[in-house]
């Protein structure tokens, strides 16, 4: 009987969908036991160290250095000399060759990168493999082009380097965010010390090996690892010209407040508490897919993540459930599996903290829904949670909680909608889903945050701006205008 | 037997209108008595600028560009008052000058400082500027007039709602170009003037929760920690110069927004 014929019945139905486990291989990953700091292009020997291990179970890894004011110190004076020796004066034409080739290197050694950058961070393999390692290339490549064409980028200004630019940047894109640093900064003729995040740190520290590699000129990148000492200490060296910080809000102030009459330049990319906001004529299904984006990329460790969800009150009963069920099929689990869609927390201190906002939104009376899921015993781990019932007032409302907590809020007009996602000290982003174009200027042009995604959340590209309004920051990274805190105009 | 000139009595300029200082006080400024404004004038300035600002930056650039000509028109029909007011004529039509070249500005600056992004996808993505909001500005003490027009015209410009302290010494010409605005198609709340005393206002306006950005061009010694001040709620700090005209001053008052959106069938 032909294959074709057979009743139906008698073909076997599989019972169970779950996935098989698919694991990267971690072997392509060579970590050594011990860091120092890259300086002057040499490695320096730290004089204390800590265990940076592995979110998804607790493994530690590698030791890094604790690096101490003496050692920013050095860490500056090798930026200033490399300034001073050459690569300020350098063609740009020449700057460009050099970021090609670490927007390469990048590109080849990406696996090994993802990899290590999920080991770390704990972000799940297939977001550090399609997001971060493509858009951390797609920065330099993008940069490279504007090193020989600054006078076009701002023409009668007669641009030039600022000098070194000390940079903080945060466990959340680890080596995503040292590329939207290191590439403006070198493609703009600057020299640069790095500060990774003290809990990722070891792609910054595989980033030397790219910078070897690319034969950059020792010395004008520059990577000091440490806790908040040491990020205290280049923002407080005398001979830093320029802060990039990216972070929580509370130590963007702190480091506002110590640049205080110092001159040096600052941008600041801080924390958000966007609006995600959904109109009745929004094509739901597409919405669902936006917002478990806007919240739950990354485990929500994301600065503009959607993470206060406004629904329009006629469609609040069909959207809750359909986002309820799309969270039951979200796979939590092993950061190296390339079928889990959500990891690990970074650190016990997040898991912490965002322990502690859930525990607040269901004290203040907020009603919590949590997806069955079993999670790993070792490590760190929070299962996706929505929250409805959530009165504007209520801590899960106004705090950045940077985990996947989304909460869930209502409104009736469009006025309204903008007034409840106004209402925050925050401006990062926001999220307008609706099929009426008209609607979505309108929206736009009301909306007071740095980027708002129409029918889409968390898209990135090196040559759109991202920044904040507000408490969310100030100065662009991306585009012609990421250029301009790298600069200095003679007018 | 000459006549007895009628004295003026030099008041603040908030919301469009002309309050005595709260506080009653008042202090000696190149020979009148002109008052002294103080933290409640503040608090009442910028509450009018915050309420003034979103109509302000709905308004059309055109209609903008149009308004802020106007007042270069005002000042022109008044030129010989303020040129006793400042140090004469030529500061005067510099002043005019500079206001008509800002008020060009208007309408070309999202092609100048926005655009659209090339970013790789099937999206749309533009980037525009935007007013960050109310702008405190502490005028420099000279040029008088010349000195306000040039830190009063880039915020503006862009949108944004402005609560300026005047030059201490010399508050006159500011009291007279509030007196020009106040017939003037600027809407009330969008400029307010305050004499009195920088030492004493600036830490008030550096630390206040609704301003989004200063300009600390009058602070002299003092810019270090209303430097500090500022960053509580992480406002814009602006070191403007005294004499000059650029479109960078204007985007120093602006925010970039940029927007996203997929293109399909």
């Amino acid at each position: 009987m032909a294959e074709i014929d057979k009743p139906q019945s008698e073909v076997e139905v599989p019972g169970d969908w779950t996935y098989a486990s698919a694991p990267e291989s971690r072997d392509i990953v060579h970590i050594r036991d011990r860091y120092g700091y890259y300086v002057g292009g040499e490695w320096l020997e730290p004089t204390e160290t800590y265990d940076t291990i592995a979110p998804r179970d607790e493994e530690p890894l590698a030791a890094v250095g604790q690096a101490t004011t003496e050692d920013v110190g050095r860490a500056v004076a090798a930026a200033r000399t490399a300034y001073a020796d050459g690569w300020s004066s350098l063609p740009g034409s020449e700057r460009a060759k050099y970021l090609f080739r670490i927007a390469r290197l990048l590109q080849e050694r990406s696996r090994e990168f993802a990899v290590l950058e999920s080991l770390n961070g704990g972000k799940p393999i297939k977001e550090s493999r399609d997001v971060d390692l493509p858009l951390a290339a797609a920065h330099f490549f993008y940069y490279a082009g504007w090193a020989d064409k600054l006078e076009y980028a701002f023409p009668n200004r007669r641009p030039r380097p600022v000098g070194v630019a000390g940079q903080i940047i945060p466990w959340n894109f680890p080596l995503l965010m040292l590329a939207w640093k290191v590439a403006p900064a070198l493609a703009c003729g600057n020299t640069v010390v790095l500060k990774p995040a003290e809990t990722t740190p070891l792609t910054a520290l595989l980033f030397c090996d790219i910078l070897r590699q690319a034969e950059l000129p020792a010395g004008v990148v520059n990577i000091v690892t440490g806790d908040g000492r040491t990020g205290a200490a280049l923002v407080e060296s005398e001979d830093v010209d320029k802060i990039a910080f990216t972070g929580s809000t509370e130590v963007g102030k702190e480091i506002q407040r110590r640049l205080a009459g110092t001159g040096k330049r600052l941008t600041l990319e801080l924390g958000g508490k966007a609006a995600n906001i959904v109109f009745d004529d929004a094509a739901l299904d597409q919405a669902v897919e936006g917002i478990v984006n806007g919240i739950y990329f990354n485990q929500g460790h994301v600065c503009c993540a959607g993470s206060r969800l406004f629904v329009q009150e006629s469609i609040y009963e069909p959207l809750v459930a359909k986002l309820e069920r799309r969270l039951a099929t979200l796979r939590v689990g092993d950061p190296l599996d390339k079928n889990s869609d959500v990891g690990a927390i970074n650190s016990a201190a997040q898991l912490e903290k965002i322990r502690e906002l859930v525990a607040s939104g269901v004290e203040e009376g907020a009603e919590i829904y949590q997806p069955p899921c079993v999670l790993p015993e070792k490590g760190y781990w929070f299962v996706p949670t929505v929250f409805t019932n959530v009165a504007q007032s209520y801590r899960i409302a106004q705090e950045e909680i940077f985990g996947p907590v989304l909460s869930v809020l209502t409104f009736r007009t469009p006025e309204e909608a903008v007034e409840k996602a106004n209402n925050t000290p925050y401006g990062l982003s926001a999220g307008v889903w609706t099929e009426k174009g008209s609607r979505i200027l309108w929206m736009a042009q009301r909306l007071r945050a740095g980027v708002v995604w129409a029918n889409t959340y968390n898209r990135f590209d090196p040559s759109s701006p991202f920044g904040g309004y507000k408490e969310s920051g100030f100065g662009r990274e991306g585009g012609r205008h990421g250029l301009e805190p790298y600069l200095e105009f003679e007018e | 037997m000459s006549r007895l000139p009628v004295k003026k009595t030099y008041k603040l300029f908030i919301g469009g209108a002309f309050p005595r200082s709260e506080s009653g006080r008042t202090y000696d400024a190149e020979g009148q008595n002109v008052a002294r404004a103080s933290r409640k004038d503040v608090r009442d300035a910028v509450r009018a600028a915050r309420a003034a600002q979103p109509g302000w930056a709905a308004a059309t650039a055109y209609n903008r560009g149009q308004v802020l000509y106007r007042i270069a028109e005002m000042i022109e029909a008044r030129a010989a008052e303020f040129a006793e007011l400042c140090s004469g004529r030529d500061e005067v039509e510099r002043s005019i000058d500079r206001i008509v070249w800002y008020a060009g500005w208007a309408d070309k600056l999202p092609q100048v400082l926005g655009g659209s992004n090339p970013v790789a996808g099937p999206y749309f993505n533009f980037t525009v500027p935007e007013p960050t909001g109310v702008v405190a500005v502490l005028a420099p003490e000279e040029p008088p007039l010349l000195g306000l027009v040039t830190r009063l015209l880039p915020p503006l410009v862009g949108g944004n709602a402005v609560v300026a302290v005047a030059s201490e010494a010399r508050p006159l010409a500011a009291i007279e170009l509030a007196e020009a605005l106040a017939t003037s198609d600027v809407p009330g709340g969008v400029v307010n003037l305050l004499t009195g005393s920088a030492t004493e206002l600036g830490p008030v306006l550096a630390s206040h929760m609704d301003v989004n950005a200063i300009d600390l061009c009058g602070a002299d010694g003092d810019a270090p920690e209303l430097e500090r001040l500022a960053a509580d709620n992480v406002k814009r700090v602006v070191r403007g110069r005294a004499d000059v005209q650029s479109p960078w001053e204007i985007a120093s008052f602006l925010e970039l927004k940029t927007v996203w959106h997929p293109m399909g069938q």
